[in-house]
């Protein structure tokens, strides 16, 4: 960082720049960023820690709670499933169609929550494509917790996708053709080959994922019918709180959304710091050795 | 193990890569694949090794019909240009993987001498514990040999196995594998581009252009007699001037050599910087010095000759010469082929 004296500094390394620089990230971060989060914080105890209590007590807010829960224990795993396939397909095949599957699994990125939302009323609803099918077979898809994990996991179906597509095509096929050829199965080759090789972008994605499962909220709020105690996930349960003139309440349910995210990031900088995480980039953990013949 | 390679063939998409290659390796044989890029060399490899399946044409090993088997299951040992080392796996453990996964189940102990045996065959005892970050691409390519040889493979397959290396440490393993190939006798097939490394390593050579073989043989077959053109300018630095034939002499402007296969007619003459020497004196075609560059243990004279035609060669080092002498090529012996 610091350079000697009377030289002239490296490029993009004076130091009135850096401080600069260095200032105004810290500012509005600490602005746009970490304010809001302590508001949260401060005001969901505002009225007490008794009053937080009640409120988290709640069985509304329990069960919204619950749902949050439920649903990304469903949609996770499943997109996390359908990311690592699609990775998979997109960097390790050569198929008619493969940029267009790109594309798709772009989608949901581009698009605003509350279409797909709106998209899957019109597929499952009364009047929609299967609804009469659906009602027939007396599966409640809309209204219900199929619905709020299915339009979870369209809004973060290409998270897991998303980090590991360029990380696959930077490897290529070479690792897995190796290991095959050295006799080992398709399955062993994906667990102790490939896995290892992706598992901190694949985590990463995974806690991405998550992170928005849990906090979704316009393409949940159309198709869950916002029944409180019922079909409330916590983002809609908070909304629902502060309609009522309860900001106390809606900020100490917030705030159990914003630990719920701050757990997701420790727990992935704790993963990280394992050993394990040495044991995958040696090269930034050891000296490279030079070649004694 | 013998491999017989019987009219093989393999297109990718519109790309015709290899085009009906018929190819028989003896037992215990090293034999390179030498060819510019594209020529077919590394996709006939990896139809062998089982990495791409032949669209035509059958592959033999001994006798078995070996074309449909999966690489999985056709026991060769395949190594990567790029190592493909697995990165979170320690050397040793890199060496054990083909052991661990094989349905042949060994005992931990059996495996870990196994290692410990390779890794001293490759001369990397000690280093069993480093991740293949942590060592040079010199030994990474070791490590890789030694995890190819761990499965005792039928055969052992190489793609251009020290192209990313520099030039000292590629010289140096070229005659490592050597003393290995001479001590474990396996069949081996080889693909490079470096006509150097192919002379100086293999048994035999097969020179591949645009997916057809275009001669194989040993090193001195195919570097005294080339079967054409392309091989003489694939094998090393060579000067061609054009050469009209008459009752089985060929005249180079200056300089008429012998040319008994010939017909009357013209013909393109290839001489290599060491078929030409240079005199003052008279005799042979006239040229002019445009440049030397010195080297090692020779110079190299670029000159050019009074009919315009550039001409290089190599000189010794007392000779005195410098640009803008003038002065006769004499040809000691070249390479003639019916003109293009």
């Amino acid at each position: 960082m610091r350079h000697a004296k009377g030289k002239p500094p490296r490029v993009g390394d004076r130091p009135a720049i850096r401080r600069t620089l260095i200032a105004v990230v810290l500012v509005t971060g600490a602005f746009f960023v970490l304010a809001p989060l302590v508001v949260i914080a401060v005001q969901a105890f505002s009225l007490g820690v008794g009053y937080f209590g009640a409120t988290i007590a709640h069985p509304d807010t329990r069960h919204a709670i619950f749902l949050t829960a439920a649903t990304a224990l469903i949609a996770v795993p499943i997109n996390t499933i359908f990311g690592i396939a699609a990775a998979w397909a997109v960097t390790k095949y050569e198929f008619w169609g493969r940029r267009f599957l790109i594309v798709i699994i772009e989608i949901p990125f581009s698009i605003s929550p509350v279409v797909a939302g709106v998209a899957y009323l019109f597929v499952y609803g009364l009047q929609g494509l299967f609804g009469p099918m659906l009602q027939s077979a007396e599966v409640r898809v809309l209204f219900a917790l199929p619905g709020i994990v299915l339009a979870s996991m369209f809004v973060t179906a290409p998270f897991v996708a998303r980090e590991l597509i360029p990380l696959m095509q930077a490897q290529g096929r070479d690792l897995e053709e190796a290991a095959t050829s050295l006799g080992a199965s398709g399955w062993r080759t994906f667990f102790s080959v490939t896995l290892p090789n992706i598992k901190w972008a694949l985590l990463y994605g995974v806690v991405l994922c998550n992170a928005r499962v849990m906090g979704e909220f316009g393409a949940v709020s159309v198709v869950s019918g916002n029944i409180r105690g019922q079909t409330n996930t916590l983002p809609l349960h908070i909304e629902l709180l502060y309609h009522d003139y309860n900001a106390v309440g809606a900020f100490a349910a917030a705030s159990i959304l914003a630990l719920l995210a701050v757990v997701t990031i420790v727990a992935k900088v704790l993963l990280e710091r394992q050993g394990a995480g040495r044991r995958s980039r040696p090269a930034l953990a050891a000296p490279i050795v030079e070649a004694k013949p | 193990m013998k491999i017989s390679l019987k009219n093989v063939a393999k297109t990718f998409q519109t790309f015709r890569a290899v085009r009906g290659v018929s190819l028989e390796i003896e037992s215990g044989e090293l034999v390179a694949l030498l060819g510019p890029s594209g020529s077919g060399k590394t996709t006939i490899l990896r139809m062998v090794a089982g990495l791409e399946y032949a669209d035509e044409g059958q592959i033999f090993f001994g006798d078995e019909d070996a074309t449909d088997i999966p690489v999985r299951e056709r026991g060769v040992g395949f190594v990567f240009q790029h190592y493909a080392l697995f990165p979170h796996m320690t050397v040793g453990e890199n060496v054990a993987f083909g052991m661990k996964v094989s349905k042949k189940k060994r005992s931990k102990a059996d495996i870990e001498a196994r290692v410990g045996e390779l890794l001293r065959l490759v001369k990397l005892d000690g280093l069993q514990d480093r991740f293949p970050n942590q060592i040079s691409g010199g030994q990474r390519q070791r490590v890789a040999l030694a995890r190819a040889l761990a499965v005792d493979p039928k055969v052992l397959l190489l793609d251009e196995p020290f192209g990313a290396l520099d030039a000292n440490v590629r010289r140096e393993l070229r005659r490592w594998l050597r003393e290995i190939h001479s001590e474990l006798g396996i069949t081996t097939l080889f693909v490079t581009h470096d006509q150097e490394e192919a002379l100086d390593l293999a048994d035999r050579v097969v020179i591949l252009d645009e997916g057809r073989i275009v001669q194989e043989g040993t090193p001195a077959q195919v570097t005294r007699q080339p079967k054409s053109a392309f091989v003489v300018r694939f094998l090393g630095d060579t000067n061609r001037l054009s050469a009209s034939v008459a009752n089985g002499m060929a005249d180079l402007g200056g300089a008429s050599i012998a040319a008994p296969a010939l017909a009357d007619g013209k013909a393109d003459a290839y001489l290599r910087p060491n078929d030409l020497t240079w005199s003052t004196t008279g005799g042979g075609i006239p040229a002019s010095v445009e440049g030397v560059l010195d080297r090692t243990g020779s110079r190299r004279v670029i000159a050019v000759t009074d009919r315009g035609d550039p001409l290089e060669f190599d000189v010794a080092p007392e000779v005195a010469v410098k640009a803008g002498d003038r002065g006769f090529v004499q040809i000691a012996r070249a390479q003639l082929f019916a003109a293009e």
